[in-house]
């Protein structure tokens, strides 16, 4: 599967994002490691990148909490917890239901999903 | 720059209803930064306006600032402030446009929210977050809370100074 992070340097919520992206892979058997972050810099990448603020998490391009009618560009990304509070970082259980749904696509269409046993050995056979 | 101890710059601006709000001499005066498009200053945005409610009969004034590039970020748009106001999110706190940014450059906000408290002579006492959690509704809005509290009874505020936390303030190219 591929899981990539997505942020602006000018908001101050990817590292707590990531980290509490690692800890829902982790949990549910896949390979915090493989995790691809990066950087958007200009108004120009987030149209080309159909990024809608900071952060954004997607699992094999799925957005964790899809907007489609939000305007690509640099800002930050309000999320709502599943409390109701406002926050700049989506809801660990709704990453986690995102990533046990992106699995299921996968798994569906008989693709290879690198859950963590299956990415380790890809890891130690690279080597 | 507008550091701890310093006087605060003076203004003059809009609310959302356009009638001109600015600094009274009261008491206390707590000038927040903030807008509508960040989850910050969204996640402190109740916490702030219970402060501003809880300390009204002690003679306390909040004034609301929205100083980002509205162009760039149409969410923080005047239409957009009015359309929050008039759902009542503000409970009477004006809810001013900094078009020209100069207040914010003369506060030298940093981020949305960015507090500053002001005593009657208008002199800042306390600039910073409002407390040590955005994620956690329980710390309402402590550190602001404390610096309020000093103020009116005259004292110093503990701490006088903190980092604010928030988006970048969304400056006009």
């Amino acid at each position: 599967m591929h899981v990539e992070l997505l942020f602006w340097a000018g908001c101050p919520s990817h590292e707590k994002a990531l980290a509490e992206l690692r800890e829902v892979l982790a949990e549910e058997g896949f390979d915090p490691g493989e995790v691809v972050v990066r950087k958007v810099e200009t108004e120009g990448d987030a149209a080309t990148e159909r990024f809608i603020g900071s952060p954004t998490i997607r699992f094999d391009g799925v957005d964790v909490q899809p907007e489609p009618n939000e305007p690509a560009g640099l800002t930050c990304r309000v999320y709502r917890r599943r409390d109701g509070r406002f926050s700049p970082t989506p809801d660990p259980e709704d990453v986690r239901d995102a990533l046990r749904r992106a699995h299921a696509r996968t798994a569906a269409s008989g693709e290879h999903s690198a859950p963590a046993a299956a990415a380790t050995a890809t890891a130690e056979e690279r080597r | 720059m507008t550091a701890v101890g310093a006087r605060a710059p003076s203004f003059t601006l809009p609310d959302t209803s356009g009638e001109l709000q600015g600094l009274d001499g009261g008491a206390a005066t707590v000038v927040v930064f903030t807008c509508n498009h960040c989850p910050y200053a969204l996640a402190w945005h109740e916490r702030l306006i219970d402060v501003a409610r809880d300390f009204a009969s002690r003679g306390a004034r909040m004034l609301a600032i929205n100083p980002n590039d509205a162009e760039r970020y149409p969410r923080d748009s005047p239409e957009q402030m009015r359309v929050r106001v008039e759902r009542g999110e503000f409970d009477g706190v004006p809810y001013l446009r900094d078009e020209t940014q100069e207040v914010a450059r003369a506060y030298d906000a940093k981020t949305t929210p960015d507090v500053f408290v002001l005593d009657a002579d208008g002199a800042v006492r306390y600039r910073g977050a409002p407390d040590a959690d955005y994620e956690d509704p329980a710390q309402k809005a402590a550190w602001l809370r404390a610096a309020l509290e000093a103020v009116l009874s005259g004292g110093s505020p503990e701490p006088a100074e903190t980092k604010p936390v928030g988006c970048s303030i969304k400056w006009k190219p």
